[in-house]
């Protein structure tokens, strides 16, 4: 078997931006189904819409990333009706909602795969930007500037929830009405509002995410399904609610397949988040850090 | 058990109806779309076992069928294997891949399934799409072999074919519902840690409903490659597949056997007409759409809306 | 009264860096009325969770009527002959009340349909709810659902029963109505382990009672010494 040390060593240095980039996609969901255990299954299709809107931003001369941050209220706002919604119609109603809930999602995802293909059609898209198409020397090893910058983005954007959440006051009411609800109620908090304001959180992250999913390479409207697996796959390495985990969890997914990648090729590439996830769920289903 | 026959009945009728418009001059194109929906009934039948009756959340549907489908492929590519054969062998592998899915993740939380069984369609498309013999990712032709006495062309046997495999799994499910399984299944879907404490062995019934959920819906497979002459990984694992078979329990009525029939027949043809006279992927956000609608307004589907107008109409008497 | 029906040795359990249950043993005679206090959050129902299968402990054993039940899962251990009811309910809503009695009538005591029904009609008669058999079971009132949830668990056939909080939130008059069914149900010769926070009542009730606090007993002993005692008080009143 022809082994080249290098190659390997470029695989990991690719597979720890490619696998910081996933840590921050997947950090949406780290709150929304981690912390929340709302069964967001629609989270990667939210996100892929946040590529085309930043698609189309760009298409103005907008920087993707600029455009991300620019839509994270937008999507903020999208996030807290969406929770509205779903609390209203499934959440209240207790565990009779849990099939339909799961069903609504999945829905919902497949509403906006199907209406990107009808607005984009299937082909791909890309932005342009300064720093795409252009590589960093390394050494000896030459990574595309816009791995770096979305390692970089995805670094500022995890920390920045990780402090959030463990700093600030409604950030810690956040994990507080993940663990013990009661409690939080017999504070004179209102669950319901707290939750909502998370949930429009992750959404608004995943603005950013999606910026950077369309940086990081081109898109398409089935985008979404093989970032369920990748997303999941993380979220449940990390273990159910930690942020840190998140990151940790994204460097294994990232550095697996940046080996498989350049070992097997790309038609095997995608199959290792949900590999990765099958094991997980099989062998330690709680993840690295689980509650 | 008591009222037995008139199901019985009625599903003789069913294939003895299904054999004579086989064998009349039907327009060719009715049996094509027909076969299409009576697929629909075996899978969303199928979905309902695990789904409707259990309350676990199949995604996956796509994967099970499309595995049933290659089944069906490498039989008759290695052994020249007839029909029937092909069919269970189909049934066969993909019980058996819901046996393993179940067992690797019903033990977990229904969310965990419902992802696991996404993760199954990648896997095993992606392997299909690395393995030559059955043409990888560009697929394979398929030779029919002559059609049998006394059909007049292959189209019309496979619809004939499907009739009879659509009453088999209607007929399954409705075992299973009305016996002592189906109320432990129901038990799991409404209080799985209740049901657990008053003896309901829930893993166990769990992997025999996803493990005959996964045959019936490789069964319904295995008939697609004669039908379409070609098999290929992106169209037989479309996610198609696996909306259709949620969606039409959910708008049908996922506590009876009856509701994937009727949800699997009006969204089938529905499917048809728009496919055909607007596009394929109006089609599908059409059944995206339907499948929001329905589990937000009408979490019952359509039987649930006629008890209810029935009930209706009793009191406003 | 004779044989220990339950022995609990040395049971620990813990979520996270949370310790839920910390070393915990105790014995329950048969045909014993046994009561289980502690305020919230002392692991009262992780311990019944633990000796029903709804989790697993971490150390130490479990035994039912000489056996080591630890490894069983909950059906299993059910089908041995423990049973329990729900703190907060849990029928099972879509179907009759009826039909959730036949559930451990033909899981538990492996009756045929026939013979399921009628015994679950029986069952109901006796305790007070047959007017509703034919009721959709999430229709009930709050005291309906802690007599579906006891009459339930009577299905099963329990040698022990164990009702967690089956009282709570219920009316004088309601309180004795469900206290004279566990009286009863004791009577015939059914082991009975009480969690309550309704003090009346486990005094009453109770021939022995443990206090938990923290996760460790802090008090074992009749209820008259039990109220008493300054450790039970500094737990419910707080240090």
């Amino acid at each position: 078997m022809a082994f080249s040390f290098e190659l390997l060593l470029e695989a990991i240095l690719f597979g720890v931006l490619l696998g910081c980039f996933y840590a921050a996609v997947s950090i949406g969901l780290s709150v929304s189904f981690g912390l929340l255990d709302v069964p967001h299954v629609a989270h990667p299709a939210i996100m892929v819409l946040g590529s085309y809107c930043t698609y189309l931003l760009n298409r103005y001369g907008l920087d993707p990333i600029v455009a991300g941050i620019a839509l994270m209220p937008l999507f903020f706002i999208l996030g807290v009706a969406i929770y509205r919604f779903y609390y209203e119609t499934f959440e209240k109603r207790g565990s009779e909602a849990g099939v339909r809930g799961l069903a609504f999602f999945f829905g919902l995802a497949f509403i906006i795969e199907v209406g990107l293909i009808l607005v984009f059609g299937v082909d791909q898209r890309m932005v342009e930007a300064a720093y795409i198409g252009r590589s960093l020397a390394l050494g000896e090893f030459r990574i595309p500037w816009r791995m770096v910058v979305a390692f970089g983005v995805a670094l500022v954007l995890t920390a920045a929830l990780t402090i959030y959440l463990s700093r600030t006051f409604t950030g810690r009411a956040i994990k507080a009405v993940a663990q013990d609800e009661p409690a939080l109620r017999l504070m004179g908090a209102n669950p319901v509002r707290i939750k909502q304001w998370a949930f429009g959180i992750a959404t608004g992250v995943t603005a950013l995410a999606g910026a950077m999913l369309i940086v990081v390479g081109p898109v398409e409207p089935s985008l979404d399904r093989v970032y369920i697996g990748r997303t999941f796959a993380v979220v449940v390495l990390a273990g159910l609610g930690s942020m840190t985990g998140t990151l940790a969890a994204g460097l294994i997914l990232g550095i697996s397949e940046s080996i498989v990648l350049m070992q097997f090729g790309a038609s095997w590439a995608p199959a290792v988040a949900f590999g990765l996830l099958l094991v997980v769920l099989g062998i330690r289903p709680q993840g690295l850090f689980g509650r | 058990m008591r009222r037995d026959w008139p199901f019985w009945a009625g599903a003789a009728a069913t294939v003895a109806l299904a054999a004579a418009v086989g064998l009349s001059g039907a327009n060719e194109y009715f049996f094509y779309a027909s076969f299409v929906v009576l697929q629909f009934v075996v899978l969303a039948t199928a979905w309902n076992i695990l789904g409707g009756y259990a309350g676990y959340v199949n995604f996956g549907t796509a994967a099970f069928f499309g595995i049933g489908a290659y089944t069906a492929v490498v039989l008759f590519k290695a052994a020249g294997a007839p029909l029937a054969v092909q069919i269970l062998a189909a049934a066969a592998i993909s019980g058996l891949l819901g046996f393993g899915t179940g067992l690797l993740t019903l033990r977990l939380r229904g969310i965990f399934f419902s992802i696991a069984t996404v993760a199954v369609i990648f896997i095993m498309e992606t392997a299909m799409v690395n393995w030559r013999y059955v043409g990888g990712a560009t697929g394979v032709q398929l030779l029919r072999p002559p059609v049998m006495e006394p059909f007049e062309s292959y189209t019309r046997m496979l619809f004939v074919v499907m009739a009879i495999l659509a009453v088999i799994a209607v007929s399954i499910a409705r075992y299973i519902e009305v016996s002592w399984i189906g109320r432990g299944l129901r038990a799991i879907r409404d209080s799985e840690e209740a049901a657990e404490c008053f003896g309901v062995p829930t893993l166990q019934l769990k992997l025999f409903a996803c493990t005959v959920s996964g045959a019936l819906m490789g069964a319904a497979g295995a008939a697609m490659p004669m039908y379409m002459s070609f098999i290929e990984p992106p169209s037989s694992f479309s996610l198609t597949y696996s909306v259709s078979a949620l969606a039409m329990p959910m708008i049908g009525g996922t506590s009876h056997w009856l509701g994937p029939v009727i949800g699997a027949i009006l969204l089938g043809s529905v499917q048809q007409i728009v496919t055909v006279t607007i596009s394929n992927e109006i089609n599908v956000l059409v059944v995206g759409v339907l499948l929001v609608v329905f589990v937000v307004a009408a979490p019952d589907g359509i039987l649930g809306l006629l008890k209810r107008l029935k009930w209706l109409l009793r009191s406003s008497r | 009264m004779a044989a220990p029906l339950l022995q609990v040795r040395g049971v620990s359990k813990h979520f996270g860096g949370f310790t839920a249950l910390s070393e915990v043993s105790l014995e329950v005679v048969e045909g014993e009325r046994f009561g289980l206090i502690g305020p919230n959050g002392s692991g009262k129902t992780t311990l019944i969770n633990c000796v029903s299968g709804a989790l697993r402990n971490e150390g130490g054993s479990i035994v039912f009527r000489g056996e080591e039940i630890s490894r069983l899962a909950a059906y299993q251990r059910t089908r041995r002959g423990i049973a329990r009811s729900f703190q907060i309910p849990r029928p099972f809503h879509s179907m009759s009340v009826l039909e959730n009695l036949v559930v451990p009538l033909e899981y538990v005591v492996h009756l045929n349909d026939a013979d399921a029904h009628a015994e679950a009609l029986r069952i109901l008669k006796t305790i007070g709810l047959a007017d509703k058999a034919a009721t959709l079971s999430n229709r009930l009132s709050q005291v309906e659902l802690r007599k579906l949830e006891l009459a339930r668990a009577m299905a099963a056939r329990p040698r022990l029963l164990i009702s967690d909080e089956a009282m709570a939130g219920l009316a004088g008059n309601e309180v004795d109505e469900v206290l004279e069914i566990l009286f009863k149900l004791n009577e015939t010769g059914i082991t009975i382990i009480m969690i309550e926070h309704i003090m009346q009542a486990v005094m009453r009730f109770s021939q022995r009672v443990i206090c938990l606090d923290a996760g460790k007993i802090i008090c074992e002993g009749t209820p008259a010494s039990i109220v008493k005692d300054a450790e039970v008080q500094r737990a419910y009143l707080g240090a």
